[in-house]
């Protein structure tokens, strides 16, 4: 029993106590990007997931054979691999989502928390624990990604996955759906979670990097980026 | 010829700055901007890595077309960034000490930065030809540069200001980054007339 409660956990874990997004500050760049519309903040989600859990079970099948030293090329490659896939099963049968997305798609592969996940938990956990998290990890993103675009297209564009939910006669905050709007909604997303986790009593400290930043074993985590 | 590389270069500085238009490179422009040296030091590796990746990609590219395997541009562009990142800071090491020094921390950051795979498949994207892509590479790293060190200089400010509670570090940091992309908008069309591009 204990041991499928740890299952349960593991896949949990990703949604809420340590969401990409809002706890670990990991893919800032898609999650900033692509969240314009409703429908381009699933489809990143999605994509990243599939990727996420596909690189984390090969990575932890392969995590007794990859030699410690080329560890991150190898990772690289593997999830480079996967992306790939996606890139191509997008452009066959989303034409749409593949030219919203654009380059974000390809970029993929350096996504942070993908590689972070690959270092931090698939590359020292069995090959189902790894799958549980990547989906955890992904449905968190995903979820986060949706809640973002959804907050910019209704407000931007008074829509929500395209349909006008927001009467003609109200006029649109236009702001929301350009570059600048994206900055203001992570923010005060991220200052309402800050918010409901201090009461709750339990905040945690963000910063971006070496939690999750898959260069922090180049340097050691010295934090040399802050 | 001289006109269009031009309004490549200041449209990837100014209209299509990488970060605060694009979205490209956004871990090390919240991370690295507290202090200005730092940032500086980032964005001049940044520039450097950029236009190296984009001289070695391009024509990369051309190779991968010639065999038809156009689809392995992702691994292959990765890759090729990781490796040369590598090479670059052990040659550096050896025959550049001082220089090494003031860019060494900044560069095993870079590999994984989504700007520098981010300017080489666009490049690729928007059918640059070999000059085109070297320029829009440089412009991409001052634009990235200029964010960064205007960006510095707007989060000095912030560290004597006061938020709500809530809104302390990140947050407040990424508000502020939505004002200074505000500021960025202002830029729109200024370059095509400048230049008399349509």
């Amino acid at each position: 029993m204990s041991a499928q409660q740890n299952k349960i956990s593991v896949l949990t874990n990703g949604i809420i106590k340590e969401n990409p997004v809002l706890r670990l500050v990991l893919g800032t760049c898609p999650t900033l990007a692509v969240t314009t519309a409703a429908f381009n903040g699933l489809g990143m989600g999605v994509a990243a997931t599939f990727v996420l859990v596909c690189s984390n079970m090969v990575i932890s099948a392969l995590r007794k054979i990859i030699p410690d030293k080329v560890r991150l090329p190898a990772y690289i490659t593997v999830i480079a691999t996967f992306v790939t896939i996606v890139q191509m099963l997008v452009k066959a049968y989303a034409q749409d989502l593949y030219s919203a997305l654009g380059v974000f798609l390809p970029l993929i592969v350096v996504n942070c928390i993908i590689l972070g996940r690959a270092e931090m938990f698939a590359s020292k956990n069995n090959v189902l624990d790894s799958a549980l998290d990547g989906l955890g990890m992904g449905i968190g993103f995903t979820f986060t990604l949706l809640l973002m675009s959804a907050i910019r297209e209704i407000l931007g564009a008074g829509s929500l996955f395209g349909v006008t939910i927001i009467p003609e006669s109200i006029d649109r905050i236009s702001i929301m759906t350009t570059p600048p709007g994206g900055f203001l909604t992570f923010g005060v997303l991220m200052a309402l979670v800050i918010f409901v986790e201090t009461k709750l009593g339990q905040k945690k400290k963000r910063a971006i990097g070496c939690e999750g930043c898959p260069s922090a074993g180049v340097c050691q985590s010295k934090g040399e980026c802050k | 010829m001289a006109a269009k590389l031009a309004y490549i270069f200041f449209s990837m500085i100014l209209v299509n700055n990488y970060v605060l238009v694009k979205f490209l490179g956004i871990c090390p422009f919240l991370g690295v901007s507290k202090k200005l040296n730092s940032a500086f030091g980032m964005s001049c590796a940044v520039i450097f890595v950029m236009t190296l990746a984009t001289a070695v990609t391009w024509p990369m590219q051309q190779l991968l077309n010639l065999f038809d395997i156009g689809y392995l541009q992702t691994i292959v562009f990765i890759l090729i960034i990781a490796v040369l990142v590598q090479l670059v800071e052990v040659i550096m090491k050896k025959y550049m000490p001082p220089l090494h020094q003031a860019l060494g921390v900044y560069l095993p950051l870079i590999t994984t930065n989504c700007a520098v795979l981010g300017v080489t498949i666009l490049n690729i994207d928007n059918g640059y030809t070999f000059v085109e892509s070297i320029v829009c590479a440089l412009g991409a790293g001052f634009g990235f540069m200029l964010a960064m060190v205007m960006f510095s200089g707007v989060r000095k400010r912030l560290e004597d200001a006061k938020p709500p509670k809530c809104f302390e570090g990140l947050p407040i940091t990424l508000v502020s980054a939505a004002i200074t992309s505000i500021s960025f908008m202002g830029f729109g069309g200024i370059i095509e007339n400048i230049f008399n591009i349509a």
